[in-house]
């Protein structure tokens, strides 16, 4: 009998993946003992140390390039870039989450299965404290998220997907207030979300049948190579992509976005914008670049179309909205688009433009949930777009800095958003897709429209009766607002630290 | 002294005072409106410093600074001048200190806060030197997208009636325009051998095919904020809601980035493509002038007409650019500084008319002379100038363009002179329903009425109406500037000049 011996697992290269499942564990330990005045600042406290720390140790890891854990998990530049990234997101989503000085108790309800519209539910609404279930939940999010990055093989991805998706689905039915919004936001995103995982599911079965393995060496070398038929290549690849798709928001498979982006707590939101489209398309990007490079020819052009469509139902349809978070939501598909483009330049630039462009993505979209948060009435957040009307003449700094994160959404120059579409754009054109650019071009002429009309209410309509106030936000909320205003600001006007670390990041292992 | 950084210090001055005047005490306007002043005469003086330190037969582009940005696209802050525009340059230092006392009063009556106003006069001066120093295409494009949010908070924060839609749409052309600029930039860079750099782009080779599409990229941004028709539509809704002084600057600056892109970017970059491309330009700028003369004289509305009369005025430029001969082309630069002067002073009178009357309709004046004699004469002086009467600057400029024109495309010159009676027509008729007349009833109940030019408007209007004159009499200090530029721009393209037929007959 051969004796069975354990793989061999580099323990430094995956610290911050460990550290933060076993952060997430002991915040679930601490919801069990922790009385429930403690609870709140001691899962903040915890969470946001546990993230630091990784972050940490991903910095000190920086040129760590291995396989581990037999093959299952890859630490390479790219890995080790989105993870910072969406390190870095999610202590600013986290700093959303935790922020409780706009609103009694936080963003969060108190008791999810709580019936809507009874008295209970009244009660909770006005006086209860959050749930603090969040913080540990975010957390396993995020490491699933570290997991999905750098995962190898399609199963280790399958299982990422599963353990970052399933917190998603229950902190989007977490809305203390508008809850029956929220809990149809999270049944739909659960249902739509069980699909795209049994689609990916099944294409990882198919591609398994065709390669013989789940490895994306293996998967490549079979690709390259094997002489056998392809029809379960493609049907594989094709199932696998719907999957990843669907997480990243693109069309056709974008449907569920406004309604999730609309009824979820907004923190929860900004979570999902920044750091879910960080881990889809780093994702995304491994599958097509390390695993399937040898049937790009054949998948560009569809894929090409995909983009094509994210691009125009995402601008078309923002045109219309009348609610901002739905804009928002169409935006960040359009978004979807344009970082597809990046992702089929299928270059070395390609994968370092696409990288910069969901950084840089990421602050903007979160510092832009953020300012939705501070914009309420008595009701909660006012996201009718009617009531901002005149909110220029109310609050201009908050104005300001929504305006300013607007600019950087249009591309225009002074901000990352400018510099990331013309990173996106510059890598396409180079490897030759200038059909996907000239779309590029004509959907960010589209999409101007609606953030421009979002300026001219602010600044050129009247205040109305309806003109809800502008909350001072805390000290979190602020530091979030911050940190995405000023790396929106640094990253369009020195861009060169980061381009160039994107750079030096951008080459897979295999 | 040509080591000095001028450009950079020029572009970056205005900057800071902006963010200075930005955060005054909104409860001391006037201290806002000194130190705006002040701050915008320094940015002149430096000016007229560079150029007097410039060397006009020296080197083709002079007082070049370059440092890394971007290195990973080969993107740099790169400032270089050459004649073409150093002479905007001027007329920007020239124009803004003017405009800022022109609008002293024009953000008052406004609910905004008055320093902030002045802030965004002295950033879009900061952005307009900035796109005319870059010899970078990137920062080119830069300064080209960014003139436009301050020039639209200009608009929309404390413009007239139509100021919402006028703005929105002033954006959304001019940001349309800079998308397709985009496209074109990023192919530039990708296929031009991964530089932004002007002068190593202008070796670059492209196919036939390419090069067109990259100089309809450029030409269409271009043709958009010149405007040239059929792109003009925005020019009217902006001139006519923008405050005068803001207007004075859209129309007397900003749009002049169009037609010095074309000279600096489309033909020197793209010159197969523009010779290509030139009939249908040439096409274009005829039918603006005579299209846009005609429309100048059916309006009713003082600051829609100016409009009018300056996408007219930019179918001459566009006119001596299309030409590809060095009379023209420096016709057509002179013509972008005199327009700038002219028409700038004719904004900023309209405006003074509009200030007392509070309505800039034609019908609503009538007779104005006999209540405001000074302010009438500055306004007939204004619209002749703008006509390009003989002894003032404009005639010089424009006489060139057809001139330049003749020698080498008869039909387009005589067209154009056409419109130079259509100017005749709208300028005069214009001067006569507001100035001249019987006193319109309703004018003489208005007590702003009674009062002619102030001090302050005497100092704002003198020193234009005395620039007109002396360049009219005397241009040879500008076209020496600017010659030597258009030649190297013709040689560019490889255009010569054609030879003169009468030296010939003579052999």
């Amino acid at each position: 009998m051969e004796d069975l011996s354990l793989p061999k697992i580099d323990y430094a290269a995956i610290a911050p993946m460990l550290i933060l499942f076993g952060v997430a564990c002991v915040g679930v330990l601490f919801e069990a003992v922790l009385p429930k005045v403690a609870r709140r600042s001691t899962q903040l406290v915890l969470a946001l140390l546990g993230l630091v720390a990784a972050l940490v140790v991903i910095v000190w890891q920086a040129d760590t390039r291995v396989l581990t854990a037999g093959g299952a998990v890859a630490i390479d530049g790219p890995t080790l870039f989105l993870q910072g990234a969406i390190i870095v997101l999610g202590i600013m989503a986290l700093l959303l989450i935790g922020d409780r000085a706009l609103e009694h108790g936080g963003a969060f309800v108190a008791q999810a299965a709580v019936t809507v519209g009874s008295e209970a539910d009244r009660r909770q609404a006005v006086k209860e404290q959050g749930a603090t279930e969040v913080y540990p939940l975010s957390v396993f999010a995020i490491a699933g998220m570290l997991l999905f990055v750098a995962a190898n093989d399609l199963l280790t991805m399958f299982v990422a997907l599963e353990v970052f998706s399933l917190p998603l689905y229950l902190l989007c039915a977490l809305a203390r207030r508008r809850r029956l919004l929220s809990q149809e936001a999270a049944l739909k995103y659960f249902l739509l979300g069980a699909y795209a995982s049994a689609f990916f599911l099944f294409g990882v079965a198919l591609v398994y049948g065709f390669a013989g393995g789940v490895e994306f060496g293996t998967i490549h070398d079979s690709v390259t190579e094997s002489t056998q038929s392809t029809v379960l290549l493609y049907a594989g690849l094709a199932m696998i992509a719907i999957g990843l798709l669907f997480k990243a928001a693109a069309a056709p498979f974008h449907v569920w976005t406004p309604d999730v982006y609309q009824g979820a707590p907004t923190p929860i939101t900004g979570l999902m914008a920044a750091c879910t489209k960080v881990a889809a398309f780093g994702g995304l990007l491994r599958v097509l670049y390390v695993g399937f490079d040898g049937v790009a020819w054949d998948y560009t052009p569809i894929l090409g179309v995909v983009a094509v469509l994210t691009m125009l139902i995402g601008a078309v349809l923002a045109v219309t909205q009348t609610d901002i978070k739905r804009l928002l939501a169409y935006s960040s598909i359009a978004n979807a688009g344009y970082l597809l483009v990046g992702v089929l330049a299928l270059s070395k630039d390609g994968l370092s433009s696409t990288m910069f462009y969901l950084v840089a993505y990421g602050f903007t979209v979160i510092a832009a949930f953020g300012v939705v948060t501070l914009v309420r009435d008595a009701d909660g957040e006012a996201t009718h777009l009617s009531r901002w009307a005149g909110l220029g003449r109310r609050s201009p700094l908050y104005a300001g800095i929504f305006t300013f994160i607007l600019l950087a959404f249009a591309g225009i120059p002074l901000t990352s958003g400018f510099i990331a579409k013309f990173a996106v754009f510059g890598a396409a054109l180079d490897a030759g897709e200038v059909w996907l650019v000239v779309f590029g071009v004509i959907t960010s002429m589209l999409l101007a429209f609606p953030y421009l009309r979002v300026v001219v209410m602010m600044w050129l309509s009247e205040p109305g009766e309806s003109t809800p106030t502008v909350s001072i936000p805390g000290g979190l909320t602020a530091a979030a607002l911050v940190i995405g205003v000023v790396a929106t600001l640094v990253l369009g006007v020195a861009p060169a630290p980061l381009l160039d670390l994107t750079t030096s990041a951008a080459d897979f292992v295999r | 002294m040509s080591d000095f950084p001028f450009l950079s210090i020029l572009t970056g001055a205005p900057l800071v005072g902006a963010l200075i005047v930005a955060f005054l005490p909104r409860a001391k306007p006037e201290l806002a409106k000194r130190v705006a002043f002040v701050w915008s005469l320094a940015v002149l003086v430096l000016a007229v410093v560079m150029w007097i330190a410039y060397d006009a037969g020296g080197a083709r582009f002079q007082f070049r600074e370059s440092y890394t940005w971007i290195p990973a696209w080969d993107a740099k802050f790169t400032f270089a001048v050459d004649g073409i525009a150093l002479v905007m340059l001027l007329l920007i230092a020239v124009l803004v200190p003017l405009v800022i006392l022109a609008s002293w009063h024009d953000a008052d009556s406004s609910r905004r806060s008055v320093p902030v106003y002045f802030a965004l006069l002295l950033a879009l001066e900061s952005t307009m030197i900035g796109v005319f120093a870059a010899a970078d295409v990137f920062l080119f494009y830069v300064f080209f997208e960014v003139m436009l949010v301050p020039m639209y908070f200009l608009i929309g924060s404390y413009g007239g009636a139509r100021r919402q839609y006028a703005a929105v749409k002033f954006f959304l052309y001019s940001l349309v325009g800079g998308l397709f600029m985009l496209a074109a930039v990023i192919g530039l860079w990708a296929l031009g051998g991964k530089t932004f750099d002007w002068q190593q782009l202008l070796s670059a080779d492209f196919s036939t095919g390419t090069e067109r599409w990259l100089f309809l990229g450029f030409f269409v941004a271009f043709a958009i904020k010149a405007p040239f028709f059929p792109f003009h539509t925005w020019l009217p809704d902006a001139g006519g809601a923008a405050p005068a002084g803001s207007a004075a600057l859209l129309v007397g600056v900003l749009d002049k980035v169009g037609t010095f892109g074309i000279l600096r970017y489309c033909l020197p970059l793209f010159p197969e493509a523009s010779t290509w491309f030139a009939p249908y330009a040439l096409a274009l700028a005829v039918i603006g002038i005579i299209y846009a003369s005609l429309l100048a004289v059916g309006q009713n509305d003082l600051k829609r007409l100016v409009s009018y009369t300056s996408i007219a005025h930019f179918g001459f430029i566009g006119v001596g650019i299309f030409a590809f001969t060095t009379q023209a082309g420096t016709g057509a630069v002179l013509y972008m500084l005199n327009h700038g002067l002219a028409t700038g002073l004719l904004f900023l009178v309209v405006g003074m008319f509009v200030a007392r009357r509070g309505s800039s309709l034609v019908s609503d004046f009538g007779g104005a002379g006999k209540l405001v004699p000074l302010l009438a004469g500055v306004l007939l002086f204004a619209g002749l100038a703008s006509l390009a009467l003989p002894g003032t600057a404009p005639f010089v400029s424009e006489f060139l363009v057809l001139i330049g024109t003749f020698s080498v495309n008869k039909t387009v010159a005589v067209i154009a002179t056409a419109g130079i009676i259509l100017a005749a027509a709208y300028v005069l008729w214009m001067v006569q329903r507001t100035t001249q007349g019987t006193l319109n009833p309703a004018l003489a109940t208005v007590d702003a009425m009674r009062r002619d030019l102030t001090v302050r408007e005497k100092v704002v209007v003198a020193p234009l109406i005395a620039l007109l004159l002396v360049l009219g009499f005397y241009p040879k200090p500008v076209t020496d500037v600017i010659n030597p530029a258009v030649q190297a721009t013709m040689q560019d393209i490889e255009k010569s000049d054609p030879a003169p037929a009468v030296t010939e007959a003579a052999n």
